[in-house]
């Protein structure tokens, strides 16, 4: 982790007529770090991380994302960061190549550095036997961890994961995590919701949001301190519970 | 009699095995989780269990009714949620519960103590239609729906994937609720930190059940000696602990790192002058009981080994 | 008995839900109904015809007198030679032209036997046709006024469509409209349903509900039955009130057929939904195995004994055509049951059968 401000936050409000999503919202996320940013369903998450990646407008605030400005600069952002969703967003059709080949291409990568990294990424996982196969022939685990090393393949600055390992068995979480962990390594910042606790304790910071609101923010350890909580769960249940 | 009783249960779709010589009981009036990841078979058991599937073969005894043949009077003792949202969106939450109702031969008003612990969190919201609940609201109409006909036995396909935490609890609570009524409940989920919810649990993974019990006969079945270790970096003390020799396995665990040694003769000393010797300060190390997913990790590990 | 009504009433609050599916029932079927009503409204104004006078006598100019005095004919033109015809219609300066054969007066009187050609445009069939009657009536009015069927004196015609050989009878609009939209929306629709339950996972429920599967089939179809009949029912009305297409045989059969002919699309829509696994595949079969044939080979556009032997034989399977048979022999020819029982046999034949599979194939389980 590094002093560099990858996400800064300051104020943010987004409001759709009377309906206040994000009511004034600040926080930093910085270089290298695993952020989680959790809530209850409904709680503006959604709504954040759209502006977030450059999709809607804020209504107000400062928004900075790896170095961009959320109004003027949406474009530069998007060009920036990844994005990986629990709805994969790889396509069952193509085979695994034909799908990075896909992405990296929207991306603007030659055709060169592709095959370089695409060499690169099959030794790493070791998926020499799969590349070449359909995406819906391969197991879940697998899939998510593709989708993850495809939300990466451009190298963003910084990549944004909607649950990312709900439903998989503890084994392939965890070599997901090592994936992130790799990329952590490598530079890149992570950005992750989710509604399931003992993904969020993989997270250097959390962050809590209920009604629209930051109510908490801090490492896991700070904030199950602060509430005298024995686990996350029990942390977001007395936050969400408050209000 | 059980409730529920499952003898070498098999099932493939095409070449996957989906469920593979699978065992179970499940006593009346049980609180019963079945607890694995996605495709470990946990739909396909529920389904065949409800008598949408066919076994390949295997016994199923269901209500002491066979799901092949008494399928017409099994359907009516079951209340069933399947693991996709399956409401009709585009009707309301009353006209939903009354639809379902009817399809059974009864009444809102007939059962409604049954359903009054959960019914009565939404019905402010009667008027609204279904789609534009939220996640946590959907799955209590759900949940009502599966119940406004008093079954028997309450088959629920993962009811809280996807729900926020809040909202999971509530479910849980409403669920122990329930049961009070005598209703035996089969329950399924891919969260490990549910099973302990659940009286017995049986643990999944690829068509088998690689553990039953309660959950705290599960987790004292552990043998091996576990450490935690608490660190500020997990990713490099990962590294460096898997270059240890005498540990089963290495797995992080938020942000710290659960170690299981091969024998006694791995304790907390050897690790912490292990950690010492490879430069590492600055974390502590605590023999600890093991939870559900120690269990499961080690019995995955020892399943894909042998 | 209360379960099915309790599905019903399900069933008609999702239609009345969803403006799309109120609009695919009722508008379309009357904008369609306009639209080809319109299409044989179009009427002859001022008609600019052609003459190739071959033989320039008495008999033949004062025909062509006849022909630019009527009402919606113009004689524009006097062409000298056959070669100019096509160059006239490509040209689209005329729409017919009316050949007299060389020494028309002397073979008339010598052979009593004389021969005019009307050669007509069919680019446009509607148009073609129309004009072809109108030219020929009035060459057949010069045969009565003079008499020249009496002694035996006779003027052969011979109409030639250019561009399109087999004109379609487009007076078939309101019975084809029937049984194109009848066979559409009400597959369509039903298949769609139903496949619907399954893509989103309620049918799961219904299935381990105590709802038999003719109930589900039933409940389900029930609603698009009455609807189908209401939008048969209204074609038929701005048919006879708006183009005048009348209604010659019995109100009562004529329900009688539609209802039949209604039951079979359902029918055909259930057989949709147990092959579809998702509405796009069941909007796809409908649109494709079931518009088309109904469409091109019922007999609506184009006529049966017109076509390849080949397509002769797959109209036989096309239940449209029996229909069709049937309610154009109600409609326009004012016939009873005698004359179209054969199509009736069919049509319940085929009801029979697809509900038969149907049911059959319905699964009382997942897989």
């Amino acid at each position: 982790m590094s002093d560099e401000n990858i996400i800064v936050v300051e104020n943010l409000v987004k409001k759709f007529g009377n309906f206040t999503a994000n009511d004034n919202l600040s926080f930093e996320v910085k270089k290298s770090e695993i952020f989680g940013f959790l809530g209850a369903n409904g709680a503006g998450k959604t709504t954040a991380i759209k502006i977030l990646c450059g999709l809607s407008f804020p209504t107000s605030g400062n928004v900075m994302v790896a170095g961009f400005d959320a109004y003027k600069q949406r474009n530069l952002i998007k060009k920036n960061i990844g994005y990986m969703s629990q709805g994969f967003s790889l396509y069952d059709d193509l085979t695994v190549k034909e799908n990075i080949e896909f992405y990296a291409g929207i991306y603007g990568l030659s055709r060169k550095l592709i095959k370089q990294r695409f060499n690169e990424l099959v030794g790493k996982l070791g998926i020499h036997d799969l590349k070449n196969k359909f995406v819906k022939d391969l197991p879940l685990g697998w899939k998510q961890k593709i989708a993850f090393s495809v939300a990466i393949f451009h190298r963003p600055r910084v990549v944004f994961l909607d649950e990312p390992t709900s439903g998989v068995d503890p084994i392939t979480r965890r070599q997901f995590w090592d994936l992130i962990y790799e990329a952590v390594e490598s530079g890149i910042t992570v950005f992750v919701t989710t509604h399931y606790m003992d993904e969020a304790e993989y997270c250097n910071r959390l962050s809590i949001m209920v009604d629209g609101k930051i109510e908490a923010m801090g490492t896991p350890a700070e904030l199950k301190d602060k509430y005298k909580a024995s686990n996350m769960d029990d942390v977001f249940v007395k936050l969400a519970r408050k209000a | 009699m059980n409730e529920i009783e499952i003898h070498n249960l098999y099932k493939s779709y095409g070449p996957t095995k989906a469920l593979d010589n699978l065992s179970l009981s499940v006593e009346k009036n049980g609180f019963y989780g079945l607890i694995g990841p996605d495709g470990a078979g946990k739909s396909s058991l529920m389904r065949i269990i409800t008598s949408l599937l066919l076994p390949d073969s295997g016994s199923v005894i269901v209500g002491g009714l066979d799901p092949v043949k008494d399928y017409k009077k099994l359907r009516l003792k079951l209340g069933y949620m399947p693991g996709k949202f399956s409401l009709y969106q585009d009707l309301s939450v009353e006209e939903n519960l009354k639809f379902f109702a009817r399809v059974f031969g009864t009444t809102i008003e007939e059962n409604y103590h049954l359903i009054k612990p959960v019914y009565s969190q939404i019905e402010p919201f009667k008027n609204r239609r279904a789609g534009k609940l939220s996640g946590g609201m959907k799955q209590k109409l759900a949940l009502s729906c599966a119940l406004v006909h008093k079954p028997e036995i309450l088959i629920l396909d993962e009811p809280t994937t996807g729900v926020d935490a809040v909202s999971r609890r509530e479910f849980w609570d409403m669920l122990a609720e329930i049961r009070k009524s005598g209703i035996t409940i089969l329950v399924s989920t891919p969260y490990m930190e549910e099973a302990v919810l659940c009286d017995k649990i049986s643990l999944m993974f690829d068509g088998k059940v690689v553990d039953s019990g309660s959950p705290d006969d599960i987790t004292s079945g552990f043998k091996n000696n576990l450490f935690i270790i608490k660190s500020a970096n997990v990713p490099l003390l990962l590294n460096v602990l898997r270059g240890m020799e005498g540990l089963k396995s290495v797995n992080s665990f938020g942000q710290t790192i659960h170690v299981v040694a091969d024998s006694s003769e791995t304790g907390k000393p050897e690790i912490e002058e292990f950690l010492q010797k490879n430069n590492v300060s600055g974390c502590s190390v605590e023999q600890s009981p093991a939870g559900i997913e120690d269990c499961f990790i080690d019995h995955i590990l020892t399943n894909t080994t042998t | 008995m209360n379960r099915f009504i309790g599905f019903i009433h399900k069933e008609f609050l999702h239609i009345f839900r969803d403006v799309r599916t109120m609009m695919i029932l009722f508008l379309i079927p009357v904008f369609q109904i306009l639209i080809f009503g319109y299409v044989v409204k179009n009427e002859v104004k001022d008609a600019k015809i052609a003459i190739l006078d071959l033989s320039k006598d008495d008999v033949t100019t004062e025909i062509i007198a006849k022909l630019d005095a009527a009402e919606d004919i113009e004689v524009v033109k006097y062409l000298n030679a056959y070669d100019e015809i096509d160059g006239e219609f490509r040209a689209n300066k005329i729409k017919a032209v009316v050949v007299f054969e060389n020494g028309f007066a002397n073979k008339l009187t010598k052979d009593k036997n004389a021969n005019v050609q009307i050669v007509l445009d069919a680019s446009d069939p509607n148009l073609a046709n129309i004009l072809n009657s109108y030219t020929t009536a009035i060459l057949n009015n010069y045969n009565k006024e003079n008499n020249i069927n009496a002694s035996g004196v006779n003027i052969v015609f011979d109409t030639k469509m250019w561009f399109n050989e087999n004109i379609s009878s487009a007076y078939m609009f309101v019975p084809g409209s029937m049984a194109l939209i009848l066979m559409v929306i009400t597959a369509l629709m039903s298949s769609i349903s139903i496949v619907k339950e399954k893509e989103t996972g309620t049918m799961e429920i219904l299935l381990v509900s105590p709802l038999k599967p003719v109930q589900i089939i039933l409940g389900k179809l029930a609603p698009y039955a009455l609807l189908s009949a209401i939008n048969a029912f209204s074609i038929v009305l701005i048919g006879n009130i708006v183009f005048g297409v009348p209604v010659n045989g019995s109100w009562g059969l004529l329900i009688l057929t539609s209802f039949l002919y209604i039951m079979m699309a359902l029918s055909l829509g259930v057989l949709v939904s147990t092959i579809a696994k998702n509405q796009q595949t069941a909007m796809f079969i409908s649109m494709f195995v079931l518009m088309l044939p109904t469409m091109l080979l019922s007999g609506f556009i184009f006529p049966i004994e017109n076509m390849p032997v080949v397509l002769q034989y797959i109209s036989k399977i096309v239940p449209a055509k029996y229909f069709l048979i049937a309610i154009k022999n109600i409609m326009l020819k004012g016939q009873g049951i005698p004359y179209f029982w054969k199509e009736l046999l069919v049509l319940i034949g085929m009801v029979v059968l697809f509900i038969g599979i149907s049911v059959k194939k319905f699964k009382i389980r997942l897989d």
